[in-house]
């Protein structure tokens, strides 16, 4: 029992991770806090799904292209909308919030909601692990977050993208002055922050089913995770993936599962009383707190 | 031949220093008139609106008052995205108050306005230390997971919510009751803004750092921004429990977090009486548009990018420029 909550504990933190990653990549660099994320994780699922069961494409070449779609969407957003509003915080929220209710609402309308909307596992297996079972995707789950995070990892520290990236997200006109275009960086922040988001549904789908609700569910657990690890830092995310993974699934096996959803929100408070920057946010502690 | 607009504010002003210097009926009635007629509007309404229209109007009102309880907490510079905490807390107060203690309504509405009110200031005053995004999202997730928490600790009826709860003594008392907390507020609420009270709270805003330095305890008037406006929010709440008889999970919904917000930019942030035009073109919009179901919701997503995008200022600075304004073309010289 207690070693298979250990398993599940730990898939549950990659899950949280890997939903969180994205948001926090965005923000992180073009301080854009993008509240259509849980729209944009949605609408990839969707749009895999459409492809794959109406246009009966094969399932990994649909879930590119809806990671594809995804990621454009995010770049046309940011083009077209955020950044007549950009640095306006206010604003930029009001509109990514517009643009997420606009899409989650649309689907709600258009009655997709069921448990025929899902998608495939990729590997349908599953093991005998230290007293639990645990089936192939979330065993994948781990395996692809792990390269994920190492993957983007690598990108900001050893690629000339990533490397202006960063730079902006330190000091924006010093970064400016050395001929890095802010606003391209921008774009390309959001657009990779949807693909993120694209890529973390179209793995953690295939084990329930797809719904409007789900991208409300997944922009919560996205700042649940985000305030907790302090905004922007990717240590942070991780780190706090963790605490809230295990919190959840122990108050989940031991206590009882209409509690897991507070825990977060007692990790919250207390994080927000304790250390309101989050638990790695030195770095922008004077923007965020007086 | 390249020509701009010119613009001149007409030469009447109420206040210039301390001289007021009106000398016609017509320079009275220019100034009086905007303040006049949404009066005269409140007051007259509810007599010439049919039973269903009455209903509509009353959640115009709600929906302005939650509307006016955003718009002062954007001016002290806290952004909320979660109107339904405010709302969802009133609605239990009274709930509470009249379905196990069995207080009339006409007692129970007050109190659960102030206990609403600290209750909200209680909860969110970790957070006012926050500023700018952090707080929108913190506010953002507090009335969801409120909701879990209802559902799963089973408190106050649970899924089911309270019921028979008792209704205010006539409707007629309901409308008029609604309609005076209105005006109260958005005439009450628009003066103290501008007063050296209200100055503080736009400064905050503004830069809080030169706040502080002028030794002012921001927090404190955080604090008390924070009470104002969720005691708007809950006392709007609490009037809708008596006004359904019933109180549950649907007073945290994310409708009353979205439409005041829509409404503030739509009318116009920044000025109380936006907000309440806002109100009062998006409701009865939403009422027109009620047979299309979820559509409603995905018009309020794309009205708020709308606005925000392309018309910022809101409709009721437009007017209002509009009304104090001479626009005339004129050529550009050289």
């Amino acid at each position: 029992m207690f070693l298979g909550t250990v398993v599940y504990a730990l898939i549950n933190s990659v899950i949280l991770a890997l939903m969180a990653i994205g948001f926090n990549l965005t923000f992180g660099i073009s301080g854009v806090a993008n509240f259509a994320y849980g729209a944009l994780y949605v609408t990839a699922a969707y749009v895999s799904w459409m492809l794959l069961n109406l246009l009966k494409l094969p399932y990994f070449l649909s879930a590119f292209i809806s990671i594809l779609f995804t990621t454009l969407l995010g770049a046309l957003m940011y083009r077209f909308i955020l950044l007549r509003v950009r640095g306006q915080a206010l604003s930029e929220v009001i509109a990514t919030f517009g643009i997420g209710l606009a899409i989650l609402e649309l689907f709600r309308y258009l009655g997709f909601v069921g448990f025929e909307y899902t998608l495939p596992v990729f590997i349908d297996q599953s093991f005998f692990i230290l007293g639990a079972y645990v089936d192939m995707q979330r065993i994948l789950i781990v395996i692809f977050g792990a390269l994920l995070i190492l993957g983007l990892w690598v990108f900001t520290h050893h690629t000339s993208l990533g490397l202006a990236f960063r730079g902006i997200a330190q000091d924006e006109r010093t970064a400016l002055s050395l001929g890095i275009d802010s606003d391209w960086i921008a774009t390309l922040a959001v657009s990779f922050g949807a693909g993120l988001a694209a890529i973390a549904a179209t793995i953690i789908i295939p084990l329930g089913s797809i719904s409007p609700s789900e991208g409300y569910s997944v922009l919560i657990k996205a700042l649940a995770v985000c305030i907790i690890g302090g905004l922007g830092s990717t240590g942070g995310v991780i780190v706090a993936s963790f605490i809230i993974g295990f919190a959840e699934r122990f108050t989940d096996s031991y206590i009882s599962s209409h509690w897991t959803m507070i825990v977060s929100l007692a990790a919250i408070l207390i994080v927000l009383i304790v250390k309101p920057s989050g638990l790695f946010g030195e770095q922008k502690e004077l923007e965020e707190r007086i | 031949m390249k020509k701009r607009k010119q613009r001149i504010d007409r030469g009447i002003k109420a206040r210039s220093g301390d001289i007021f210097s009106l000398c016609s009926w017509r320079e009275m009635l220019y100034l009086a008139s905007p303040r006049l007629i949404p009066i005269l509007g409140f007051l007259i309404l509810p007599l010439l609106l049919g039973a269903y229209w009455q209903k509509v109007l009353l959640s115009v009102a709600v929906f302005a008052l939650l509307a006016i309880s955003w718009d002062i907490l954007a001016q002290s510079g806290m952004i909320s995205l979660g109107q339904a905490l405010f709302f969802g807390m009133g609605a239990y107060a009274s709930g509470v108050f009249n379905h196990y203690w069995g207080w009339h309504p006409l007692v129970a509405l007050p109190f659960a306005t102030v206990m609403g009110g600290v209750m909200c200031t209680v909860f969110l005053l970790p957070v006012l230390r926050l500023r700018g995004i952090y707080f929108s999202m913190v506010t953002l997730i507090i009335p969801l997971m409120l909701e879990r928490i209802i559902e799963a600790t089973k408190v106050f009826g649970g899924t089911e919510g309270l019921s028979e709860i008792a209704r205010l003594p006539s409707k007629w008392l309901e409308l008029y009751l609604i309609m005076g907390v209105l005006m109260a507020a958005l005439f009450g609420f628009r003066r103290m803004m501008d007063s050296d009270y209200g100055l503080v709270l736009k400064g905050i805003r503004d830069n809080d750092l030169s706040v502080i330095n002028a030794g002012i305890n921001i927090y404190w008037f955080k604090t008390q921004a924070l009470f104002i406006s969720s005691s708007i929010g809950a006392f709007t709440g609490a009037f809708i429990t008596h006004v359904y008889e019933f109180v549950g999970m649907p007073a945290f919904a994310l409708e009353y977090s979205i439409l005041p917000i829509a409404a503030a930019v739509v009318g116009g942030p920044g000025n109380l009486a936006g907000a309440t035009l806002g109100a009062f073109i998006l409701v009865p919009l939403s009422e027109i548009l009620r047979g299309t179901g979820g559509l409603r919701i995905i018009f309020y997503g794309l009205f708020l990018v709308v606005f925000i995008v392309a018309l910022p200022e809101g409709i009721f600075h437009y007017i209002q420029r509009k009304y104090h304004q001479f626009e005339r073309w004129v050529e550009v010289e050289g």
